[in-house]
């Protein structure tokens, strides 16, 4: 058997890369969660029907919520813009389909936010469609970097961070590496993984159009060696094309998915604290998000359907799906033949790892959601006291001291957590998910990082 | 009705009260066979261990209103305490020393988790110090009863004899000290070449603490608890690696033979080293949390060891060495810290 050092591992690793310790992984911490990938791995990209309302969310993004142009009543067309951004680190929203506005209302999201939503009924017939390719050659970048602002592309990995603002090098910087996410290190989510397997030409497209924004020195895709098919066949198009593009395969290991631990896995680089990727002369950018890009650039289709892995051992037929952003969780769940149990314990927005938990089955989907999830109880772990074992120190992949943290933080020295790197904490979850005393770890530094802003 | 909890939703196998039952499951081979070596008393010094060390734990959850008899630690410590007797001791002792265990090592600074020094050790030591006599008379093991009446241990035969001034090798002195060896550690050692009561010390035919006579059946437990993730390797093969190298370049000078010249293996199976750095020296709430610390801490069990044992007055040091770097883990702590991600230069005195 051979496993990471010090990790509280719940699967053998036999591949012989490992073994030979020929592929790269960040070295500090992580953890290895059972990967579950197997329930919905092997099911096609299907494409959920017409669903009778959309609730289309004005929060889509990171940053400052997008205004809402339009007023019930009001008819719309597939890919009209309903929403436009307002402010710097915001977005456009756009219309998924034809049809009529029932109402502007507030909608609580899977993260538990209130948000102003567009609430769309969708005409029974849909006349337009993206199905007209446009030559993208002669455009400049300042004309890509424009209509990929103008589609309302965000990333698509769950942070949802708008695209045109990453991709927009400020005069002096350049970029060396160029990383393309496809590590999907979420147990459960396999959409990343039926993209590369499906659509692997239209996101190495993808990859040529951003390079030839960004103008990188090297392209790399990071995949983890759990998708060793999808490395292959990626590796068979990118020499069929002659595309100047490296396939990395990497070590299994959460949360490689996370674009600090990215980069140090495949450039051996660590961005400083604070800082974004940019200042080490990187971009990384999300799997799911080049494919987005690509259908924007030569369909002129703005971002407003995403592939979602519906999973789960609650799930009946779990599935990777498309589906149009504002369609209902309960539309999604019944496409996958509901449940197989009365109620699922959770149900979870995202991986079961950083995912959100969340009741409502009205819930929509927004441009971030990587996967719906129902899980089954879990073990029971009681809350214990700390006994300092120490796993949580040695599985942080940022270094951090969570048992430290977590003391201050329960007797309220938010300073004295902050000073021992409390913002640097992303919320990963591996100290939590190693934690044998089930101390809700990362709950606590959510807590500890709202108040100690606020008392600052 | 559907949970709604902070993330991470899925959790990692091994939990506090699993990782307790794992460690007693590991050291049941040894009590077991120190069982079957001193017979029944030895059986009733465990079980009266543990049934205090436990008794204690419920009285006291009885005042403070919580339960934490089912996290199963109270149980542990009452078994290595158990493990830690002589096997003929009176039976006030363990009792003494569970209530001192559970009581003062470990409740009156908070309980689980809060405790500053090894439950077991302490309970150890605190008896050991009040009853030296009684804690220092062992029984004679099973296996040997045919060939002898003495009952002193090998290290405690070593200490009376260099300490009144006899010179030579330790197999020697054993000799001289006409201590008992079973027909099968003859015959092996003969034919290995090697110090035959390291090969009665090893497989356990020596006299001892009920628990720690059987270097192998403890290594096997260690080895179970490392492959459950329980433990990290680095403690014990440390704390073992530092304290032979240490004895096999100085160990010599007390007997009289200088550097270079003392054999490895009967220091490192004799006495209650094997226990004490498998089980004690990796309790979790007493080492530190980094592997950087780690090794300091498993280095200066090594170290202490080493000192009492060779230079001191006392023939075992095992215990008070852990008990020692149990003292300074809050400092180890202090200067070892993890490298934070993302941090190339410490800066120096800026948070302050």
């Amino acid at each position: 058997m051979k496993a990471c050092k010090n990790c509280i591992c719940e699967q053998e690793y036999m591949l012989k890369e490992h073994r030979m310790g020929l592929v790269s992984t960040f070295k500090k911490g992580g953890v290895h969660p059972d990967d579950k990938k197997s329930l919905a791995k092997a099911s096609v990209i299907e494409r959920i029907p017409l669903p009778e309302e959309l609730i289309v969310s004005m929060a889509q993004h990171l940053g400052v919520p997008a205004t809402c142009l339009k007023k019930k009543g009001d008819v719309v067309v597939a890919g009209e813009k309903i929403g436009t951004a307002s402010g710097f680190i915001s977005a456009e929203v756009h219309s998924p389909v034809d049809g009529v506005v029932k109402e502007i209302r507030k909608v609580r999201l899977a993260n538990g936010a209130l948000a102003d939503a567009v609430v769309i009924i969708p005409d029974s017939e849909q006349k337009t469609t993206f199905t007209t390719k446009y030559d993208y050659s002669s455009l400049t970048s300042e004309e890509l970097l424009a209509s990929i602002k103008d589609l309302g592309i965000v990333g698509m990995g769950g942070a949802t961070f708008p695209t045109h603002v990453k991709l927009q090098i400020p005069v002096g910087k350049s970029v060396d590496a160029f990383v393309v996410n496809g590590v999907e290190c979420e147990p459960y989510l396999t959409a990343d993984y039926r993209v590369m397997m499906e659509k692997g030409k239209e996101v190495l497209e993808g990859i040529m159009i951003i390079s030839k924004i960004i103008n990188p020195k090297r392209m790399i895709i990071g995949i983890e060696l759990n998708k060793k098919d999808a490395i292959e066949h990626l590796e068979a198009l990118i020499k069929e094309k002659n595309y100047p593009i490296e396939v990395m395969g990497l070590k299994m290991k959460y949360p490689q998915g996370d674009e600090k631990q990215l980069l140090k896995a495949t450039i051996n680089k660590e961005i400083p604290s604070g800082k974004l990727p940019l200042d080490i002369g990187a971009v990384v950018c999300n799997l799911g998000t080049v494919n987005a890009i690509y259908e924007a650039i030569s369909y002129h289709k703005p971002l407003i359907e995403r592939v979602i892995t519906i999973s789960g051992e609650g799930i009946k037929n779990p599935k990777n799906v498309i589906a149009l952003v504002g369609t209902k969780t309960s539309a999604l769940l019944s496409f996958a033949g509901g449940y197989n149990v009365e109620e699922p314990e959770k149900l979870i927005s995202g991986g079961p790892m950083m995912g959100f938990a969340f009741a409502d089955e009205e819930t929509p989907v927004l441009k971030g959601t990587s996967g719906i999830l129902a899980l089954l109880p879990p073990q029971e772990i009681k809350t214990l006291a700390c006994v300092s074992c120490g796993n949580c120190v040695r599985h942080c992949p940022m270094g951090l001291s969570p048992n430290k943290m977590y003391r201050n933080i329960k007797n309220g020295l938010y300073q004295e957590a902050m000073d021992l790197g409390l913002l640097d904490c992303k919320e990963c979850g591996c100290c939590a998910f190693s934690c044998p005393s089930g101390i809700p770890l990362v709950q606590s530094f959510r807590m500890g990082k709202k108040l100690g802003r606020r008392k600052k | 009705m559907k949970t709604i909890s902070s993330s991470p939703h899925v959790h990692a196998k091994l939990t506090t009260p699993k990782a307790m039952l794992y460690v007693i499951f590991a050291l049941l081979p040894s009590a077991l066979w120190g069982v079957y070596l001193f017979g029944f008393s030895a059986l009733l010094v465990l079980v009266i261990s543990i049934a205090s060390a436990v008794g204690v734990e419920y009285l006291l959850n009885r005042f403070s209103k919580e339960e934490t008899i089912f996290d199963y630690s109270a149980l542990l410590t009452g078994l290595l305490i158990g493990m830690n007797m002589p096997p003929k001791v009176p039976l006030f002792i363990p009792i003494l020393a569970s209530a001192f265990a559970i009581f003062v090592v470990k409740w009156t600074f908070g309980g689980l988790g809060a405790n500053w020094m090894n439950p077991a050790l302490g309970g150890r030591v605190f008896v050991f110090f009040s009853f030296t006599t009684l804690m220092s008379s062992f029984a004679v093991p099973r296996t040997l009863a045919a060939n002898t009446v003495s009952s002193a241990t090998i290290l405690s035969s070593l200490k009376t004899a260099v300490s009144s001034g006899a010179t030579g090798s330790s197999l020697s002195l054993l000799e001289e000290a006409t201590l008992p060896l079973t027909d099968f550690a003859l015959s092996l050692g003969s034919t290995l070449h090697i110090n035959p009561y390291a090969v009665d010390a090893f497989f356990g035919n020596i006299a001892g603490c009920i628990g720690e006579v059987s270097a192998f059946l403890l290594i096997l437990g260690g080895i179970f608890l490392i492959w459950k993730k329980v433990i990290t390797w680095h403690i014990p093969v440390i704390y073992i690696g530092s304290f032979a190298l240490l004895n096999w370049i100085f160990g010599g000078i007390p007997n009289g033979l200088g550097i270079f010249s003392v054999e490895i293996l009967l220091p490192v199976f004799s006495g209650g080293l094997i226990l004490g750095s498998f089980f004690m020296a990796t309790d979790w709430v007493t080492t530190p949390t980094t592997i950087k610390g780690q090794v300091v801490f498993a280095l200066g069990c090594g170290f202490f060891t080493f000192l009492i044992r060779n230079f001191g007055s006392l023939p075992e040091g095992t215990s008070l060495a852990i008990i020692l770097m149990n003292i300074v883990t809050p400092t180890i702590e202090r200067y070892m810290k993890p490298k934070k991600f993302g941090y190339v230069k410490p800066v120096k005195g800026a948070n302050k």
